[in-house]
């Protein structure tokens, strides 16, 4: 009896066994079947494209990945460097940058900059990607655009310098008032509201870039929303738009200086900002490039012994005080102390040890142009030497000063990106072992320390800024009583005044010398403690020739580039 | 039935307006809004931008419109993207999540049945063993990792074999689907084998089966009709939960893959205190998610006769 049972229950396990397999074959073919219903069906939403592997030679197409999705590309109201690196290749403002970050003409042929106004004289065979000229009013057009209260454009401060353009925005101003004017179809003339030294610079920006008044009344309000609702006046045109997902770019037939672009389609199918996915594409043979490596994949690269170029990604980062009157770090001694005995070296060898970072001892990095050659070499900053008994006796003034007993304490803000954390440990570290400084950490994600800055909730805080134009008074502006950017509310008469002349002086020389002023006065004053400029470590193909990069304006840039067949 | 199913209708509606107005509540006590940017804005510009996205009203008055608008069905235009609705968001990438999450809940259930009943068959014995030991790894491990780790593996293989087998990222065709799918279904899949094992096991020794057995029905028709139908009832009450968390959850294997769905908006809008996409997204998902509940107790009420619906 007991046998029996024992033998049934074997051929019940066979036989259900033997089921259990028949219901997974039909899986299988259901799970198969489904699969191929839900591919045609995707299909419906996205785009049919082939990919093909990081570089194609019969089409001449190369294939990157996106960080980031562009918001849109509406260029009066454009505010990231995504976006900025698309427009950089399907627009073309009056002027642009070339491969060796000079200003060269764009739309413009020529250009005269006098003391208060420029005149443009556009080419007469700049065209927009249906055939019809580019022309003087579109430049007008679209600044009066961006200048509009109701278009709320974030850049709209970077037209400033036109005449009325300020008053215009804050709505207190008619917009036919604006200091811009068509003579006629290539003659662009523009009045200045101050003598001003830099508007090429500023011309290159792409809020300067034209917009077509019939094109933009005809997209309803999406202007820029997808790529058919954007006209194209730059070397390339967007052919796809898939959002989130994929952006491809074309050659545009219409572009003046065709010649000059040497491949046909700029591919980018893959939208994540995951490192780790970027890496495995790259590894794949799927993309051509990875714009920035961390330090996470540097090993990785390393490993595959990759050629890692490098570059700078034009950003100047510091540390912040904050000279509200209630907070401890007005006191000048206190600051002084925390000045002696920082150094910028140890915290970019010994705790960032990226390639390409440099230790910064101003808030002016070393790539700004000075008067003849670089600004950092025609007026050096004064290097602050640690100095730990200095520190000291500073931080026993500071003390007395405020009248404070025991241990001082003092809350950094930063946000909740590893490299961020590690840096703000460190000085943790450092200022509580060599000054018994109590430092409290804030970590906070981004936008919320964006807010907190602006709300001046901070002691001290970690700070960067990227360069919007290629002149100095981009980082010397940051510091004026005026800059909405000035988070910790430092006020120095001369400084404002130093920033004026470089505002409105004409002559170049008295430009750079007040910038050197204005560095002088910072580190007088202690206003920040320079930490380091931002490096950049990244891969490309082999075969990927003419790439440029750039500290302002688009980059990457691929307008230039060819493929080298021979590799 | 009817009268039930007005009634959960009716819950559901109050709380997707809870959450919606917890949610609203949250986001506007949170510090920063959607204007904060790397670049500080003049005073003038901030109004501009105000007075556009009516952020510059009473807060009570912006949650009054809001709700106004969000009845009529619309969800308003997103903050970061500035000329796109969050309709079109919504509209635009929610298939594509849904296609991910339809392919990885088949996956899950079907792998999850399967392997609960062989597992249940061949109880401690080796198959037993061996899927548990599985199971215990798949419900542990966190999907990104196993999302980093299957990517790996695939690009080891494709450079090894010098073509690409399987695309690494990407989004568009079945290749693209096959990995991401099993890797989101993973964790789901290994916790319904679990629960497909347990309940096999309890069912084995139920009155009805030894009844079956003394009334000499053959195995294959016990098994069948008798063990693993009564067995995949508790699985299908999870598995309206399941559907809605693995198609909402899929932000991390999105972001890995590369792939345009849903998720990947819902997790950036916080970051970036996108308010309408986070209000659109949530009170979306939220609707989703009860709306998936109330259909299971329907359909456990059709499948089950124990089940009466008042």
């Amino acid at each position: 009896m007991f046998k029996k049972m024992k033998e049934t229950e074997e051929t019940f396990a066979q036989v259900a066994g033997k089921q259990l397999l028949i219901l997974t074959l039909l899986s299988f073919t259901g799970l198969a079947g489904l699969m191929i219903f839900l591919s045609w069906a995707s299909n419906l939403f996205s785009d049919n494209n082939q990919r093909v592997g990081a570089i194609d030679l019969d089409s001449k197409t190369i294939t990157l990945l996106l960080g980031s999705e562009p918001p849109q590309l509406d260029s009066t109201r454009t505010t990231d460097s995504v976006s900025i690196m698309i427009l950089g290749h399907v627009m073309e403002g009056l002027l642009r940058y070339d491969e060796n970050n000079n200003i060269v003409a764009g739309v413009a042929e020529e250009w005269n900059i006098h003391d208060n106004g420029a005149t443009f004289w556009l080419r007469d065979d700049a065209r927009w990607s249906d055939g019809k000229p580019v022309t003087a009013r579109d430049f007008v057009f679209a600044w009066k655009t961006a200048l509009k209260p109701e278009t709320a454009s974030e850049y709209s401060f970077i037209l400033y310098p036109i005449k009325n353009a300020e008053a215009i925005n804050t709505g207190s101003m008619n917009i036919e008032e604006l200091g811009v004017k068509a003579i006629d179809d290539f003659t662009l003339e523009v009045t200045f509201e101050r003598p001003l030294a830099y508007f090429e610079e500023l011309v290159a920006f792409p809020t300067y870039n034209p917009i077509r008044e019939d094109f933009f009344n005809s997209t309803s309000g999406r202007y820029g929303a997808d790529a058919i609702e954007l006209i194209y006046n730059g070397p390339f045109m967007m052919s796809v738009w898939v959002h989130g997902a994929h952006v491809k770019l074309d050659k545009n037939p219409y572009y003046w200086d065709n010649e000059r672009i040497k491949i046909n389609s700029i591919d980018m199918p893959y939208m994540t900002s995951d490192a780790a996915t970027t890496i495995n594409l790259f590894r794949d043979g799927k993309i051509a490039m990875i714009g920035a490596l961390g330090s996470e994949q540097l090993d990785t690269a390393l490993r595959e012994r990759w050629k890692l170029l490098r570059t700078s990604d034009g950003g100047s980062w510091f540390t912040v005080f904050n000279f509200k009157d209630d907070k401890i770090t007005s006191n000048w001694n206190l600051r002084k102390a925390l000045q002696l005995s920082s150094d910028s070296s140890e915290l970019v060898n010994k705790i960032i040890k990226l390639p390409g970072y440099i230790p910064s001892e101003s808030l002016f990095p070393v790539w700004l142009k000075g008067t003849n050659g670089s600004f950092r070499q025609e007026h050096p900053a004064t290097k602050i030497k640690p100095n730990l008994e200095l520190a000291k006796q500073y931080l026993k003034k500071a003390k007395e000063e405020l009248g404070i007993e025991g241990n001082i304490s003092l809350t950094i803000l930063v946000d909740d990106s590893p490299g961020s954390s590690k840096q703000a440990e460190y000085f943790q570290n450092l200022y509580s072992t060599k000054l018994s400084i109590d430092v409290k950490i804030d970590k906070q994600i981004f936008k919320q320390r964006l807010a907190k800055m602006r709300a001046g909730d901070f002691d001290i805080a970690l700070y960067g800024w990227g360069p919007d134009f290629n002149d100095p008074l981009t980082f010397g502006e940051l510091f004026a009583s005026w800059n909405p950017n000035n988070n910790g509310s430092f006020f120095n008469e001369e400084y404002d005044k130093y920033v004026r002349i470089s505002q409105t002086s004409l002559n170049k020389e008295e430009r750079m010398q007040a910038f050197a002023k204005q560095q002088e006065i910072l580190i007088n004053e202690v206003a920040l403690i320079p930490n380091y400029e931002r490096g950049v470590v990244y891969v490309k193909d082999r075969r990927l020739e003419g790439l440029v990069r750039r500290v302002v304006g688009p980059d990457p840039d691929f307008t230039n580039v060819f493929i080298n067949e021979a590799l | 039935m009817l009268k039930y199913t007005i009634k959960r209708i009716i819950q559901g509606i109050v709380t997707v307006w809870f959450i919606a107005t917890v949610t609203f509540i949250a986001m506007h006590s949170v510090p920063g809004d959607p204007l904060t940017g790397e670049r500080g804005m003049s005073e003038e510009i901030r109004q501009n931008l105000e007075q556009k996205y009516g952020l510059d009203k009473p807060i009570l008055e912006q949650y009054i419109i809001y709700m106004g608008n969000m009845i009529k069905g619309d969800f308003g235009i997103s903050f970061t993207q500035q000329n796109r609705s969050v309709n079109d968001i919504i509209r635009e990438h929610f298939p594509v999540s849904a296609t991910l999450g339809i392919l990885s809940i088949v996956f899950a259930a079907l792998g999850g049945v399967l392997w609960g009943a062989l597992t249940a068959i061949y109880r401690n014995r080796l198959p037993d063993v061996v899927v548990m030991f599985l199971v215990i790894f798949g419900i542990s491990v966190p999907s990104f990792v196993i999302a980093a780790m299957s990517q790996l593996i695939l690009v080891n293989i494709n450079t090894s074999f010098g073509f690409s087998i399987l695309p690494v990222a990407g989004w568009g065709t079945i290749s693209h689907m096959l990995v991401p799918s099993l890797v989101l279904g993973l964790g789901t899949m290994a916790f319904l084998t679990r629960l497909m094992r347990s309940s096999m096991l309890e069912v084995v020794n139920a009155d009805y089966i030894r009844t079956a057995y003394s009334k000499g029905l053959p195995a294959q028709r016990i098994f069948l009709k008798h063990q693993l139908r009564n067995a995949i009832l508790p699985v299908i009450t999870v598995i309206g939960p399941a559907i809605a968390s693995i198609t909402t959850g899929g932000f991390v294997v999105e972001l890995v893959f590369a792939i345009p769905g849903l998720g990947r908006f819902f997790v950036q809008a916080v970051q970036q205190l996108d308010y309408t996409v986070i209000m659109g997204t949530t009170v979306f998902y939220g609707a989703f998610l009860v709306f998936m509940v109330i259909i299971v107790d329907l359909i456990y009420g059709l499948v089950d006769p124990r089940v009466r619906l008042e």
